[in-house]
This record gives C-alpha cells, sequence and structure tokens, in this order.
C-alpha cells in the first residue's frame, strides 16, 4: 500500500517542497528589503528546493524497481530447504517461479509441496518487509536534502545557477539516451551472438550453404540436422532486395526527376506529399497485400505462361517491397536535385540543349553522389524490412537466384526463431541474434556511408 | 561535362540561325522522357489507390455480420439461482432450433443444424440473462451470431452453385437458411461485436476493441517516453551542446539510429528488457518502452529542426535584457518551437502505430482474447492483430483483417491530418 503510493507521494513532497523553498526565500528577500535584495527569482529557489527533494528518493525508487526482481530471489533462495537450493539453476528458476505462483495466488503445478508453500508465504513477508524499508529510505532520501536546501536558502544563495546547471545535466542525460540506446542494441546482439558462436563456429555460419536451424531432440529424427550456413539466407535477402530497388529505383528517380524539373508547382505540391502516403502505410498492410493479392497472381500468370511459380515466390515479395521504398528514393532525390544550383540549368539551357539533355548531362552527374546517398539508404531499408517477407516470402531457405521460387530472408529467419516457445541456450534462439547483428552491422555501415555521402554533398553546393 | 550534349548538336547544324536537322528528334526525346516521369508518378498513385480499393472491397463486409432471430424459451427448469452463469445455455439455443425445424430429428442432421449458428450464440444468452436475471421464465426472440461459414454465405464469399462436396454449406443446410430467409430470421446486421470484443478464434466472434485498447496503452507509454526526452535531447543538441566530439558522436548516432532496421529494436527490447530486467511479455509497457527508443531519433531529428526554424534574432532580444541562456530557450524559443515539435511527434507516433516486427520480438503474438486493463496485462496491438488475422486459415478471417486495416488507417490519417492542421495553423513564416 505504502509502497505503490511511493512516487505520488515523492511528487506530492516535491510539491510542496517547491512552495514551501519560494514562500522562505519571499520571507528572506522582505527581511532584506524586497526581492531586488535576493540572487534569484523566488520560483527559482521553490525549484531548487523541490529538485533537492524529488531526486534522490525517486533515484532511491528507480534503482530499487529495477533490481527488485532479483533481490527478493536471491533472498527467498537462500531460505529454500538444501534439497532445493541445490538443483540446477533452471529447475531451481521453476520452483521459484512456483512459489511466486503461490504468493499471488495463482494456480500451482505441484499441488502443494510444503516446502514451497513456507517459501510462498517468507517471500511475501520478505517482500513487505523490504519493500517498507525501500519506502522509508526513499522518504529519508527526500525528506533530509529538502530540508538542508530549505535551511541553505538566504539571499546571496545562487539558485538560478544551481537550477539551470541541474536543468543543463537532465538535458544532456537525455540527449545519450541514444547513444545508450546503440551501446544497448549492440551489447545485447554481440553477447547473444557470442554465446551462439562458442556452438557454431563463424566460418560456418559465414560460408556454410546449409540452412536448417532445427536441433534434433532424438538422434535418429529426420531432418533436423541443425545446420546454420546462412549463405542461403544471405542470398535470399539480397534477391528479395535487388527486386525491390529493380522496381524503386527507376520510379523513384524518375518521379523525384519529373516533380523537380517539368511538374507544375500545383501539380507538385499534392503529387509530393501522395507519394509520401506509401511511406506512411503499415508494412503489415503492404504484407497482407502482397500475400493474399499480389502472390496468387503472379503464380497465375505464371501458370498462363506455363511457368512454374511458388506460391510464396521471391517475386510477390520484392515487388510489394520495391513499391514500399520508392518514396525514400524519391523524397530524398528530390531533395538533392533540388539543391543543384540553378545556375547550372539556366547555363545548359542557355546553350541550346534541351530540358532533357540538361537533366541527363548536367543535373542528373550534379547529383549523382547524393542520389547514390539515398538509393544506399533505400537499400538499407529493403534489407531490413520485415512485415512484407514475413507474410509474403517463404521459410524455407532455398540457395536459389530465381525471382520465381521461395527464398527467405534474414528478418523472416530472425522472426521464426524467435517467436513462440524460446529457449535462450539452444543455437536455434541464438541463432536470431547472429544474423542480427549480421543485419545491424550491414545497414550500419551502408547508412554511415549514405549519410556522409549526402552531407558532403550538401556541404558541396551550399 | 555539359558540352557533350551541345556540341553533337552543333556540329550537326553549323549555322546557328537554320534550326538543327535534329532538333525535332531532341524535343521527342524530351517529350518522351516527360511522359515516362510522369508515368512513373501514376504508377504509384495508381498503386495507392488499387490498395486502398482493395482493402475497403474486402473490408467493408466485415461491418455486417449475418444474424439468426431465434425464439429463445428461458424455461425455469433450466436454471439454478444460485449459479445462474452455470446453466446450460448451449442446450437454450439447441432446443430453440430444433422447435423450428421439427422436421429435422436424426442426429447428423440435427449436428448440421446446429453447427449452423456460432458457438458465441450461448455466451450471448449467458449474458443477457446475467444482465437481466428476469428474462427467466420468459420466451424471447433473440437475434444471435451465425456461424462464419452462414456469414461468407450470406455476404456472396461462398458460392451457391458450386458442386456440394466443394461447398462448406450442404445443400440441406442451405434449404434451412432460405427457410429462415423467407422468414425474415436470417439478416445480416451491424457487427457490434467487431467493435465491442476482444479477439477470439472464431471469425464472427472476432472482435478489435482489445488490440485498439492495446495499442492505446502501448502509444501512451512510447509518447510519455519519447515527447519528453526527445525534446530535451533537441534542446541540449541544437541550444547548449559544446561543438565538440562527443556532440557529434551523438548527432551521427542518432542520425543512424534513425534507419536501423525496426527488428533490431525487437531484438533490444528482448534481451534487455524482457531477459535482462524481466519485464513480463506480450504486455504494452515492454511495447511502449520498445517503440519509444524506436521513435526517439525522429522526434529528436524534428524537434532539431523545429529550433533551428526560431530565427537567432529572438535569443539575442531575450538574452540581451538580461535572460540567461536557460531562460532565453524555456521562456521564449521553446513555445516558438513547440507546434512543429508536436508535428514531429505525431508522425513519430504515426510510425510507431504501424509497428509490427519488433512487437513480434517482445512476444506480442500470442492470442489474446481479453480486453488489456492496464499496462502490465497481455495485450495485442493492432497491427500484430493483422498479422495474426491474416495468417488465420478461415475465409472470415480476411474480411476482418482487411476492416481491421481500415480501422488503422482511419488511425493513420486521423493522426497525420492532425499534424497537417498543427503545422498550417501554428506554423510561423519568419
Amino acid at each position: 500500500m505504502l509502497y505503490t503510493s511511493l512516487l505520488p507521494t515523492i511528487l506530492l513532497l516535491a510539491v510542496a517542497a517547491y512552495f514551501l523553498g519560494q514562500r522562505r526565500a519571499e520571507r528572506v528577500a522582505s527581511a532584506a528589503g524586497g526581492l531586488r535584495q535576493l540572487h534569484s527569482l523566488p520560483s527559482h529557489y521553490g525549484v531548487f528546493v523541490a529538485l533537492c527533494c524529488a531526486l534522490p528518493g525517486l533515484a532511491v525508487f528507480l534503482v530499487w524497481m529495477a533490481c527488485e526482481e532479483q533481490v527478493i530471489t536471491a533472498m527467498v533462495a537462500a531460505g529454500l530447504p538444501e534439497a532445493l537450493r541445490n538443483l540446477p539453476a533452471n529447475e531451481l528458476s521453476l520452483v521459484i517461479n512456483e512459489i511466486k505462483n503461490v504468493a499471488f495466488g495463482g494456480f500451482t503445478a505441484s499441488g502443494g509441496n510444503p516446502a514451497v508453500e513456507a517459501a510462498a508465504g517468507s517471500y511475501l513477508s520478505h517482500l513487505h518487509g523490504v519493500r517498507n524499508l525501500v519506502v522509508a529510505i526513499a522518504l529519508l532520501t527526500c525528506l533530509l536534502p529538502g530540508w538542508w536546501a530549505l535551511g541553505r536558502i538566504d539571499k546571496d544563495l545562487r539558485a538560478r545557477n544551481l537550477v539551470e546547471g541541474m536543468a543543463r545535466v537532465v538535458l544532456f542525460g537525455c540527449a545519450t539516451v541514444a547513444v545508450l540506446t546503440t551501446i544497448g542494441i549492440v551489447l545485447s546482439i554481440v553477447f547473444e551472438a557470442l554465446r551462439f558462436f562458442q556452438s557454431v563456429s563463424p566460418s560456418d555460419f559465414l560460408f556454410g550453404l546449409q540452412w536448417s536451424p532445427q536441433i534434433a531432440m532424438r538422434a535418429d529424427q529426420v531432418g533436423s540436422s541443425g545446420a546454420f550456413g546462412a549463405v542461403p539466407v544471405f542470398v535470399g535477402t539480397f534477391l528479395i532486395a535487388s527486386i525491390a530497388m529493380a522496381v524503386a529505383i527507376p520510379v523513384g528517380l524518375l518521379s523525384a526527376i519529373y516533380l523537380s524539373e517539368y511538374a507544375a508547382s500545383t501539380l507538385r505540391s499534392w503529387a509530393k506529399p501522395a507519394l509520401e502516403i506509401l511511406a506512411g502505410i503499415p508494412t503489415v498492410v503492404y504484407g497482407f497485400f502482397a500475400a493474399l493479392t499480389v502472390a496468387p497472381a503472379i503464380r497465375d500468370l505464371g501458370a498462363m505462361l506455363g511457368l512454374s511459380v511458388a506460391s510464396e515466390s521471391a517475386l510477390a515479395a520484392g515487388l510489394i517491397m520495391g513499391v514500399m521504398i520508392i518514396p525514400f528514393v524519391s523524397s530524398l532525390s528530390d531533395d538533392v536535385i533540388h539543391a543543384v544550383p540553378q545556375s547550372l540549368r539556366d547555363g545548359s539551357l542557355a546553350m541550346g540543349a534541351t530540358r532533357f539533355e540538361t537533366i541527363r548531362h548536367v543535373v542528373v552527374p550534379a547529383a549523382l553522389p547524393g542520389i547514390v546517398g539515398s538509393i544506399l539508404l533505400a537499400i538499407s531499408r529493403a534489407v531490413g524490412e520485415t512485415m512484407i517477407v514475413v507474410m509474403a516470402a517463404g521459410l524455407s531457405a532455398n540457395l536459389s537466384v530465381n525471382p520465381l521460387a521461395a527464398v527467405t530472408t534474414v528478418t523472416v529467419q530472425i522472426v521464426t526463431l524467435l517467436v513462440g516457445d524460446q529457449e535462450f541456450d539452444s543455437p536455434k534462439t541464438l541463432a536470431a541474434f547472429a544474423l542480427g547483428l549480421l543485419l545491424f552491422f550491414f545497414t550500419l555501415i551502408l547508412n554511415f556511408i549514405a549519410l556522409r555521402v549526402v552531407r558532403r554533398y550538401r556541404e558541396h553546393y551550399e | 561535362m555539359n558540352d557533350n550534349g551541345t556540341n553533337t548538336a552543333m556540329n550537326a547544324s553549323p549555322n546557328l540561325l537554320a534550326p538543327a536537322s535534329d532538333l525535332k528528334r531532341r524535343y521527342r526525346t524530351d517529350k518522351w522522357f516527360q511522359r515516362i516521369g510522369l508515368g512513373a508518378i501514376a504508377l504509384s498513385l495508381a498503386f495507392i489507390a488499387l490498395l486502398f480499393f482493395h482493402i475497403v472491397r474486402e473490408g467493408h463486409s466485415a461491418f455486417v455480420r449475418a444474424n439468426i432471430m431465434l425464439d429463445i424459451d428461458f424455461a425455469e427448469k433450466h436454471f439454478v439461482k444460485e449459479n445462474l452463469a452455470a446453466a446450460d445455455y448451449t442446450a437454450l439455443v439447441k432446443q430453440a432450433l430444433t422447435e423450428a425445424f421439427p422436421e429435422v430429428v436424426d442426429r447428423r442432421d440435427k449436428r448440421q443444424l446446429f453447427s449452423l449458428l456460432s458457438s458465441g450464440a450461448a455466451y450471448q444468452l449467458r449474458d443477457m440473462v446475467l444482465a437481466n436475471p428476469r428474462l427467466i421464465g420468459t420466451r424471447q426472440q433473440v437475434w444471435l451470431p451465425a456461424d462464419d461459414d452462414v456469414d461468407m454465405l450470406q455476404k456472396g464469399k461462398i458460392d451457391r452453385n458450386l458442386p456440394e462436396e466443394n461447398r462448406r454449406i450442404n445443400d440441406r443446410q442451405l434449404s434451412w437458411l432460405d427457410t429462415l430467409a423467407s422468414q425474415g430470421r436470417l439478416e445480416t446486421q451491424f457487427n457490434t461485436a467487431f467493435f465491442t470484443g476482444g479477439d477470439s478464434r472464431e471469425p464472427e466472434l472476432a472482435g478489435v476493441l482489445g488490440a485498439v485498447k492495446g495499442t492505446m496503452l502501448t502509444l501512451a507509454i512510447t509518447l510519455m517516453l519519447s515527447f519528453p526526452v526527445g525534446v530535451a535531447a533537441a534542446i541540449y543538441l541544437e541550444e547548449f551542446a559544446p561543438q565538440n566530439r562527443w556532440t557529434d558522436l551523438i548527432e551521427v548516432n542518432i542520425n543512424n539510429l534513425a534507419a536501423v532496421p525496426s527488428i533490431i529494436f525487437g531484438l533490444l527490447g528482448l534481451a534487455v528488457f524482457i531477459n535482462f530486467f524481466g519485464l513480463p511479455r506480450s504486455t504494452p509497457i515492454v511495447g511502449g518502452l520498445v517503440l519509444a527508443l524506436l521513435t526517439l531519433p525522429t522526434i529528436i531529428i524534428a524537434g532539431r529542426a523545429a529550433l533551428k526554424s526560431v530565427p537567432p534574432s529572438i535569443r539575442e532580444a531575450a538574452l540581451g535584457i538580461g535572460a540567461s541562456k536557460m531562460q532565453t530557450v524555456v521562456h521564449h524559443v521553446l513555445p516558438l518551437a513547440l507546434p512543429g515539435m508536436l508535428t514531429g511527434t505525431i508522425i513519430g507516433m504515426a510510425h510507431a502505430l504501424g509497428e509490427t516486427a519488433p512487437l513480434l520480438m517482445i512476444g506480442m503474438v500470442a492470442f489474446i482474447a481479453d480486453v488489456p486493463g492496464s499496462i502490465g496485462d497481455p495485450a495485442a496491438v493492432l497491427p500484430v492483430q493483422i498479422y495474426l488475422w491474416a495468417d488465420s486459415p478461415e475465409r472470415g478471417f480476411t474480411e476482418k483483417t482487411s476492416a481491421a486495416i481500415i480501422i488503422l488507417l482511419a488511425f493513420l490519417m486521423t493522426m497525420n491530418s492532425l499534424a497537417i492542421y498543427l503545422r498550417k495553423r501554428f506554423e510561423i513564416k519568419w
């Protein structure tokens, strides 16, 4: 009860501290002869006291939130009878789960093991005891610094500088969240991928030609060899991405050129946002459309022409992915084409070139680095795109470059390996992280190059 | 390099005043190129039109449902006062059907007759009785949901003229349905269950409320986390950050993060929030955290652009009359940049709303029939619901998928229109 209302209590205390600080500053001011005698505004003193009150308490609360699970579990595990405590780690975690189920009134599978019942009781009492302790500590860490800050208020306290300094630290902290996210991504993926490479050698993974990530439960099981050669997966990914780019590059580039060089401003003003709609449609919608409409249509068309087309052909997924990527190519290319100085065009047209000749020999060569950058960004989108391929591409890893065959992609494999029951000690689950690692670094490199190229290009003309 | 094109033209006609002999050809090429460009745009627009047309054509029928009206006899003998929920409501439905078709006696035929009604009919009766126990002892005409095959037949998605063995509804069932229809007891009515129900294994009972609510909870978490952090980060980078390596690193990082595949964020969520911090799988809290990290770069980039568009004269004026740097930003720059930041945030939220892949990674693909009540309950979100329904084999789920897509697109359009309105309404041209 106390614990659940801790957060609102801290916030309430902070509000009270603000008003107390402000009042006190006003009183100090009137004693010293008017507000002008104060170093800062009364509200600054209020905020100063409020921050001194709230921040330490919140810190205690957050730290506890993060580690409550581990602490309580360790305490309960220490109190278990000898026989249970010496179980292997995964069985022990089952027992702990059981204890929690009993403690929170959930159903029980073992049907009243007395040791578990006792442990559940001790779990609850530990939880209540420690939580009360945490509440006490948190409130103390609110009240003491708050009281201290209140006492420090006098006309020479540089409250504004202190408050602004704290605010700057908070702003800086928020800015580093992005860096922390990247570090989090790298660490979490690398860590799991390393565990994968302990059981499968990296060279087998990178150059193996067989991908069937099922591990045999019994020695004589059929088709569960557990091969982790990722080449077929990469080939499938690049096949679908190439088909997508074969659609997106011409259509996107031509649209961008038309919009920036030929189109009247009225057409441009509504055609540009209309193209952006394509980027706003959720990919799951594209996936549904590809799987339910485009794939059967292609199969029927193939049957009419006497071709055998897989029902989950790379062509269907690639075509729709290409449509999805058109706006990524067109809007970035449009920006860079727009940035080509008008004087270059004027010069070319004045020499008697037609608009097409100007575009071909002047505008496009001048904009080329930017266009290449936008294409690189689009490729990284295509490679990382998930839902379209999950819904419209196949699961089995065929080593094939035939666009009519079913192939699989990196993202499809990650999804199939991680959706459903997972065991975090089998190479099957960890393989997803190894694939994720490759995907992350591949797209990172593409993005990095693309962003650099585009940036350098912009600086060139600015 | 821009000389090549014009050179050839000049060589062809040394007299500059006479029109070049290939001038016509060159202009024709230009015309053709222009047409191809227009064609490329038309192609994209045609695709959008086709997609929308297709989705609406498939999905509009999910907003109605075939219902069958039966005379239900809530006889007292079926009910025990202490536990009304335990009564055998299926028996009530079966009895009413038997009364409607007294000529059906054979057990096999009876089973086929009963299969015309959805298994949800009994639940509907139970809810009616629990809400109003005075029904007991009366006879009521009640509209009950028909089975999804009947629903499909009513909507013309099962062809009556197929040979019987290829049809999911046999000839006898067809004749019963025709009888019901002629008595006015079989109608397609507005499908309220689609808006008030959670997910279900039965297409005729499945609804989007659970997914919509899960989406709202998830997006609320996302907004609460990513908006303040994003705005703060943008302010720091644009107004306070010193020009040094660390700032450069953060900038490059944010730009790269914006282009990282979303599924990678799902891997991060799985490894950090679920495996490391032990947060419950498949819940809006984890989904919201992951989507917050995903939208953060978008919001920061939009926020910086908005701050950049505030002219320096505003800052100089505030600083000139003695405001501190922080006061200048908080009192003068931020209020002017806020509309732009809000627009960027709404667009980021719209992206998060359509995001599916990272949520698959954190287990949001579980079948969840309940409508979630809090951020700690297992929940589905709209795009994942679409994915799940698209994967279901029943014919009835195809229209449900399209209808859910219509709802999702409606949400997206509302959000984007709001962003455009905000931009138009509050945009200041300096």
